[in-house]
């Protein structure tokens, strides 16, 4: 089993370790930049990764756009790439719900699960526990293969003959389970289906590897109540998948099952066209069920990543200590706990018992109380900080903004009432844009800005970020404020043209607002593309420490090969906050610093314990 | 005087593999946990086909224990560097293993002497679980057989004994899972049917 194999290559890799600047020298460039174990190197394919997805995905979401802005027009432009999918310059229906369902599927599954904590985790954990890699980079790496598996496979669906996977990214049997029912549901859904598989196996090696290099290899010193936010949070998001992800193998199973083998989990008395199925005495909300136990969860381990790297760069900036550090770890792991226990605010209107509807409804808005935490940590500790307005700042404040704004709104449609109304409107959309959607990807951004140096060894062009900030935090809420008020009137969600309905004829100028609105935000994406490969190349030389900043990745050298520190390991003696601190000469102290160096400062229970 | 604080971290540490093993144990028993739920609310939920379980699943049940008291044997010969002992009561967990699969496989064939089918037109989901459990519990015993080789293989190359007990110790842990979560299903549809 792959497991011993770790096992051998761990002992050579133990045998190398004291001399291995000179084990960088003899390693091909297969081995240093493709089927690499090392942490940094698979941090940064899955960032590349990511940025590539997201592009598909905003593309797909640009081109549904279009349609929902301007369903009079014809697109005869598109017939060259598109081919079938448009005819006579009309979208094909079923072409625009696969266009949902894809760019769903990437943007929650690829882009914000597995590019961002693929990069932030793998690229971070090492680096601020002071590790020179992953417990296992074996597995690691396979981690890494395995989406690049899955990402192929997804990939591929674009193109087949019947179309990607067309159900929504939430695949409810049975429209998904049924051929009969969308061109989509054929090859292009058993293609998610397998992508999937393989996805879910990626992020468990992944997972296992994050929760195992926390626990056991921080460096001396670094106990778990030192730990910087951004490792609490990616440690609990690792957890999350880890009892998440599995429910949703065995929800795919069981549907692979019915879709393949003729059994029926989820299928029960369908008649298509007339004619009875043979599936009976399966039950569709069963899948739900599944689903959501993950899928809620999911939405967490999307958002926990970024809770962890805002806090970092808003105290970093801001040149204090993070406000409530233990209620900010208190919160995360309440948080965590509770996502589990909320899954069925999904469901409200999916015939489920209204009694368990009630029971749904408290706990979810319990999880308002830990997320106000957050927030008002955030703004306490932003509150009379002297602040330093980097790009990567103004995204973790406006993260905070969005989070606020899209938090709200959860708290309304977690009232099962007011969910019969708003159920399947594009209030849903506007809610889970803003607060996951947006947030994640600002938290996203805020991050690549920030540890750009550290990646690449060279500065981003600020410039050029606060252009790309401004424009698109304006689009983001331009897009998505208008949105709630179509969802409101009860504007449902997923429908390829609304010009049927008479009522919603008078949304014809908001909905063209919201089209362009969001073509341009897809636009300014091009200006942070250009900035970053210019960057990578061209960009302004890094310091050790540009942001001069407590945690330990800015103890390495600007490019820290691989080993990360060329001396010994650094030691831990403080909190990674210790920002503005009365009596010390400058306004941050690293967390290798010990206290005998910094007596002036100290305060009164503060010494080194040995 | 200075310590070397890679050689410290290197005393505190859990074993990693270890740590991992049980990690990815953690997964799988979620993936139980929500295929037996499913059935749960399935079950709930009427329409619902009671047949009896084959009678060979308790023999199987009986078998696997066998097999868990054997690699517990194995695995105390290797600490007492009983070699001898140590390839018997391996090849003796294999045998049981692969006992039990077959037994697995008997009981298939008579759920479908008895017209209880997996998929198809006169399927009911009740039967179908009872397929995805064994089936996907067999399908991890397989791995579990996998790893059981490979430590063979190393027993025979004299790598298995007091001093290097990682390998077996890990498949040691693994097995006795693999037993634990069938008793755990069994007693499940015993209750539930
Ligand atoms: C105060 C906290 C929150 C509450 C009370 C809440 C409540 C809800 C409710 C009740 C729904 C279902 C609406 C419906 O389908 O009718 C929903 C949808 C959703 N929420 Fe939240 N939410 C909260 C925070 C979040 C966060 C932090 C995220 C992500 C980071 C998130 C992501 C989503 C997504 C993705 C959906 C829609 C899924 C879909 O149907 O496609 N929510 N939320
Ligand atoms: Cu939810």
């Amino acid at each position: 089993m792959s497991s011993t194999d770790i096992s051998l290559h761990k002992d050579v890799h133990l045998g190398h370790d004291d001399h291995h600047d000179d084990h960088d020298h003899d390693q091909s460039f297969i081995e240093k930049y493709i089927f690499s174990q090392d942490h940094k190197v698979i941090a940064k394919q899955f960032l590349f990764a990511g940025i590539f997805w997201a592009v598909i995905g905003g593309l797909l979401s640009s081109l549904f756009r279009m349609q929902l802005g301007f369903p009079e027009a014809t697109f005869t432009f598109l017939e060259p790439i598109l081919g079938k999918w448009v005819d006579g310059g009309k979208l094909n229906p079923e072409f625009y719900l696969a266009l949902v369902t894809m760019h769903g599927t990437i943007m929650v599954f690829f882009v914000l699960t597995a590019g961002l904590s693929g990069t932030f985790s793998n690229f971070l954990i090492p680096l601020q526990i002071g590790a020179r890699d992953m417990a296992s980079g074996f597995m690691n790496m396979l981690s890494f293969w395995f989406f690049f598996l899955a990402s192929v496979i997804m990939f591929y669906s674009l193109f087949l003959e019947t179309g990607p996977a067309a159900g929504g990214w939430t695949v409810y049997p049975p429209l998904s389970a049924l051929p009969q029912a969308i061109s989509g549901s054929g090859a292009g859904m058993t293609m998610w289906l397998v992508s999937m598989a393989l996805f879910i196996v990626s992020q468990l090696l992944g997972g296992v590897n994050y929760i195992t290099t926390v626990i056991n290899m921080r460096t001396r010193g670094l106990s778990m109540t030192k730990l910087p936010l951004t490792i609490w949070a990616f440690f609990l998001t690792a957890v999350l998948g880890l009892l998440a992800f599995p429910v949703l193998f065995s929800a795919a199973l069981l549907l692979i099952f019915d879709r393949s083998f003729g059994t029926s989990f989820f299928l029960s008395d369908i008649y298509v066209a007339g004619e009875a199925l043979t599936h009976t005495g399966g039950s569709p909300v069963l899948f739900q069920h599944l689903f959501w136990f993950l899928g809620h969860p999911e939405v967490y381990i999307v958002i926990l990543p970024t809770f962890g790297i805002v806090s970092e760069i808003i105290a970093t900036n801001s040149r204090k200590p993070i406000f409530g550090y233990r209620a900010m770890i208190g919160s995360m792991l309440g948080i965590a706990l509770l996502s589990f226990v909320v899954w069925a605010h999904h469901m409200f209107v999916s015939g489920m018992n209204p009694f368990l509807g009630s029971v749904f409804m408290f706990l979810t808005l319990i999880i308002a109380v830990p997320s106000a935490v957050k927030v008002f940590n955030w703004i306490a500790t932003l509150w009379r900080g002297n602040i330093n307005f980097t790009t990567a700042m103004l995204f973790s404040v406006a993260f905070v903004s969005l989070f606020i704004s899209g938090g709200v709104t959860g708290i309304i449609l977690g009232n099962s009432a007011l969910d019969i109304q708003l159920h399947d409107t594009y209030f849903v959309v506007a809610h889970f844009h803003l607060v996951m959607g947006s947030a994640a990807f600002f938290g996203m951004y805020a991050g690549v800005y920030h540890w750009f140096p550290k990646m690449f060894g060279r500065m981003m062009e600020e410039k050029l970020g606060y252009l790309h900030f401004w424009i698109t935090f304006a689009c983001v809420y331009l897009i998505f404020m208008p949105m709630h008020y179509i969802g409101i009137a009860g504007f449902p969600r997923r429908y390829y043209t609304w010009t049927g309905f008479e009522t919603f004829n008078k949304f014809m100028d908001m909905n063209t607002f919201i089209t362009i609105a969001a073509i341009v935000a897809f636009a300014a994406q091009f200006l942070f593309l250009f900035n970053f490969i210019y960057s990578i190349f061209r960009g302004r030389r890094a310091t050790e420490n540009p942001w001069k900043s407590n945690t330990l990745e800015w103890t390495t050298p600007v490019n820290p090969g691989h080993g990360n520190w060329p001396g010994p390991l650094p030691v831990v003696y403080r909190w990674p906050y210790d920002y503005s601190k009365p009596g010390a000469p400058e306004d941050f102290i690293p967390q290798n610093v010990p206290f005998s160096q910094t007596q002036s400062s100290n305060l009164p229970h503060e010494r080194d314990t040995e | 005087m200075i310590m070397n604080p890679e050689l410290q971290a290197e005393q505190r540490r859990v074993n990693p593999l270890k740590f991992m093993l049980i990690l990815l144990i953690v997964s799988i028993v979620m993936m139980f946990a929500a295929f037996t739920s499913a059935y749960i609310v399935r079950r709930e939920e009427g329409n619902w086909l009671e047949f009896d379980l084959p009678a060979v699943l308790i023999i199987n049940t009986v078998v696997l224990i066998l097999s868990s008291i054997f690699m517990q044997w194995a695995y105390a010969s290797a600490k007492k560097d009983n070699l001898k002992n140590l390839k018997i009561a391996l090849l003796l967990t294999i045998v049981a293993g692969t006992a039990f699969l077959i037994g697995q496989w008997q009981g298939w064939g008579e759920l479908v002497r008895n017209n209880v089918y997996f998929g198809g037109s006169t399927s009911n989901p009740s039967g179908s679980f009872l397929y995805v459990l064994t089936g996907v519990h067999a399908f991890h015993l397989i791995t579990g057989l996998i790893f059981l080789i490979i430590v063979v293989i190393s027993a025979l190359k004299y790598k298995v004994h007091s001093r290097n007990l990682n390998r077996i110790e890990l498949c040691t842990i693994y097995w006795h899972f693999l037993g634990a979560l069938w008793i755990y299903l069994y007693v499940f549809l015993v209750l539930n049917h």
